[in-house]
């Protein structure tokens, strides 16, 4: 299968790529840019004129809701939310029912996706066992079952021997952590920013040093034990400073954020809006400035979009009783155009953070253009606006703050592999 | 918002959750009409007509006797149907069997939900989800807002001070804790009082409390000075065994009131606390039982603030004769 993706405006972070010229893939990988490879012949042609042409997205953190509770969500239902925003390759978290911590539930994964007809969904082996925090996974079974990397998702590990333990164990067989700082202490069941609000709410809050202890007893981890870390959804500032500080040091570490970090505060969820409880909370105004400025400065290289489909009855309750979690994946890619937008960064670096560099911290051969890797490829429209509403969303999961809001920015194709998973039909 | 929330499209009272968003009209409003019932606690014919052939349910899913008796007895007095239920909540309950009872409970065509809960925001809650014919009553949601709670002790103030205006009030205990504190900081800055202190050991204290309108100190004889209004909180026994405090003997040694600090606040300074009270944790006997408390006189006053809460939520369509 030969495709010419034609006069599209190219960006390439990795290879610093920015013009207008066509895109040539040959069997499932790129094959060149701008100039056509000797012989070729196009089975498919898309145009591109107007639109953006990018390495395809890769998401370091969501949630399929399979195995174990599929009135959320299935592969099936997510799949086509994620090929529909551009996203190619998908990290799982390992919070699944049962639990990522043996190869069989990796199996299954991997056939659950493949039925779904999307091949890259990538499976997060648990850290611990059962994510209890008491126990080492078989991280190494694990890794070879496919497993990208080692994370215990959102629950904690207290016991920092155990932590410490984990962590040479993943080190010693080069698995990355994924970690998502929180001191389970601290954090004291909250469910909003300990703040003003949260104050004059009555709401349990939890304080920004659940988050910041918890990165700093990881950070001095890394670097007693050499383990390669990746700090997911930071949601304040002085995790950023921390992040930078470790960085400046020479510590190999990296750092994302979820998408809604970047654009809602703690003043959102006012008075008791559940569309907006999500873990890590909503933090200040403050936060979210500096998060959006470690973006641009490169201290955090990530955006992801931690998207959590859940059910109606879910959210349909008061506040502290509602479950977390936004389903984010459809507003990824407009919310990240609209930092732009917004002037917080720059086009190239919104994309690098979507491909790029996400390819770079789980080290897949993906995230470029570069003839001979994988067409994973993504093309949008960057002016075209649509609305958030129940007609357009693809998620099983109707769990969005963004409800009847118009955004700017539709992906029209997305392919895998050079395969056309994706190809909008909405009249422009 | 709660504010739409709480208000019809002409401005008045529909539902009842929060003292925030009501502006003085309104809170005075709602003393006015209190006044208006206060003589009716010593006639022979305790009642009034103006809710007959409403239904009322309170909904208690948390315990509570003072709070639901006198809402009960309020609606009664205004004629009303009432059918107190408490409901014991298990750890598991979500709120989907909160939203299940409610549906229930409209099916059975009430006109009114006075409803106390554990959990912040569930009053807000069901007035999102509940039939747009029926008023919900805020009787204390988690840590949010007691907004009744707090118009009584406005209505206490009113009648012993006359105005708000001049008034130094402290609000002394387990500010973290409690909804009542809440929603008395906003009716008080509302009415607009000269200052409110909040006196507390820092782990009684939210994070940004200064940020609700108050000025805060950690020290009770200091914080007592120039005081026209004492409002003492109630400290609940479990805050020792979860390292907040260190002993209830200390706790009364440095927060409790006893006759000599009372001393220092103004010598015609009113004792106020929303009971029940822990005689010896945070206040003396002789303090509680003294010539300045009007810890009973809330009491009563709940009542006929109640009832005016009740009336003027159910006037909204018109329909109170």
């Amino acid at each position: 299968m030969h495709v010419i993706i034609e006069n599209g405006r190219i960006i390439d972070p990795a290879n610093q790529l920015d013009c207008v010229a066509n895109l040539y893939l040959a069997d499932g990988k790129i094959a060149a840019v701008t100039n056509p490879p000797d012989g070729f012949q196009a089975d498919m042609r898309l145009d591109a004129s107007g639109q953006i042409v990018c390495p395809g997205f890769i998401d370091l953190s969501t949630r399929l809701r399979e195995p174990g509770q599929s009135r959320k969500a299935t592969f099936k239902s997510e799949v086509i939310a994620a090929a529909s925003s551009g996203v190619t390759s998908l990290c799982l978290q390992p919070d699944t029912s049962p639990v990522i911590d043996t190869p069989a539930v990796a199996e299954l994964i991997k056939e659950l996706a493949n039925k779904a007809g999307y091949r890259q969904i990538l499976p997060i082996a648990a850290l611990t066992r059962k994510l209890e925090g008491n126990e080492l996974s078989s991280m190494l079974a694990l890794k070879q079952a496919g497993c990208i990397a080692v994370s215990n998702a959102g629950a904690p590990v207290t016991n920092l021997l155990i932590l410490r333990r984990a962590m040479e164990y993943a080190a010693s067989h080069d698995l990355l952590l994924i970690f998502r700082p929180n001191d389970y202490w601290l954090g004291n069941k909250g469910c909003a920013h300990e703040g003003a609000i949260a104050t004059r709410y009555g709401l349990p809050g939890i304080p920004d040093a659940a988050e910041t202890i918890a990165l700093a007893h990881c950070l001095e981890l890394a670097e007693l034990t050499g383990c390669r870390v990746h700090f997911g959804q930071l949601s304040c500032k002085r995790s950023v400073i921390k992040i930078q500080q470790a960085q400046k040091y020479g510590l190999a570490v990296s750092a994302d954020v979820a998408i809604h970090q970047l654009h809602l505060t703690e003043n959102d969820m006012i008075p008791f809006d559940s569309a907006y409880h999500v873990l890590p909370p909503l933090r200040t105004e403050a936060d979210k400035q500096f998060l959006r400025q470690g973006l641009a400065s490169g201290t955090i290289n990530c955006i992801c979009s931690d998207h959590q489909p859940h059910d109606v009855d879910a959210k349909l309750g008061a506040f502290p009783e509602t479950e977390p979690g936004i389903s984010s994946l459809e507003t990824l890619l407009p919310l990240t155009l609209k930092l732009v937008e917004q002037h917080a960064i720059d086009l190239q670096q919104a994309i690098a953070a979507l491909s790029q560099h996400p390819a770079d911290i789980l080290r897949l051969n993906k995230g470029a253009l570069t003839p001979g890797l994988p067409a994973d490829i993504c093309v949008f429209d960057p002016e075209r606006e649509w609305q958030v509403n129940p007609s357009t969303w693809k998620s099983q999961g109707c769990n969005t703050p963004y409800w009847q809001h118009t955004l700017k920015g539709r992906v029209t194709h997305t392919l895998q592999a050079g395969k056309l998973i994706y190809r909008l039909h909405e009249p422009a | 918002m709660s504010t739409n929330l709480q208000l019809n499209a002409e401005g008045k009272l529909k539902h009842f959750l929060s003292i925030e968003g009501l502006d003085k009209t309104l809170l005075t409003e709602i003393l006015d009409t209190a006044e208006s019932f206060i003589g009716m606690n010593d006639q022979q014919i305790k009642k009034v007509p103006l809710l007959r052939g409403k239904t009322i349910v309170n909904l208690f899913f948390e315990n509570s006797t003072r709070t639901r008796t006198t809402f009960e007895l309020a609606a009664k007095r205004l004629s009303a149907d009432v059918l107190s239920m408490s409901i014991a909540t298990s750890s598991t309950s979500k709120g989907e069997s909160l939203l299940d009872t409610i549906r229930n409970l409209e099916a059975m065509y009430v006109d009114m939900f006075v409803v106390r809960h554990g959990i912040s925001g569930a009053a807000h809650f069901i007035a999102q989800q509940t039939a747009p014919h029926i008023s919900v009553i805020n009787a204390g949601d988690g840590q949010h807002a007691h907004p009744t709670q707090a118009m009584l002790d406005m209505f206490t103030i009113r009648q012993v001070k006359r105005d708000f205006a001049a008034l130094r009030v402290a609000i002394i205990g387990d500010i973290l804790h409690s909804r009542v504190a809440r929603s008395q900081i906003q009716a008080l800055n509302t009415l607009g009082v000269a200052e409110i202190r909040v006196i507390a050991p820092k782990t009684l204290l939210p994070a940004h409390v200064e940020k609700l309108g108050v000025t805060v100190c950690h020290d009770l004889p200091n914080g007592l000075q120039d005081i026209d209004v004492i409002i003492m909180l109630r400290l609940q026994k479990e805050r020792m065994t979860s390292a907040l405090l260190p002993s209830e003997s200390e706790y009364f040694r440095c927060f409790g009131l006893t006759e000599q600090k009372l001393k220092i606040a103004k010598p015609d300074a009113m004792v106020m606390h929303p009971g029940p009270i822990n005689r010896g944790v945070e206040i003396d006997s002789k303090v509680a039982d003294g010539a300045q408390s009007v810890i009973l006189k809330q009491v009563s006053n709940g009542i006929a603030v109640r009832m005016a809460i009740m009336a003027m939520a159910m006037q909204k369509q018109g329909r109170v004769a």
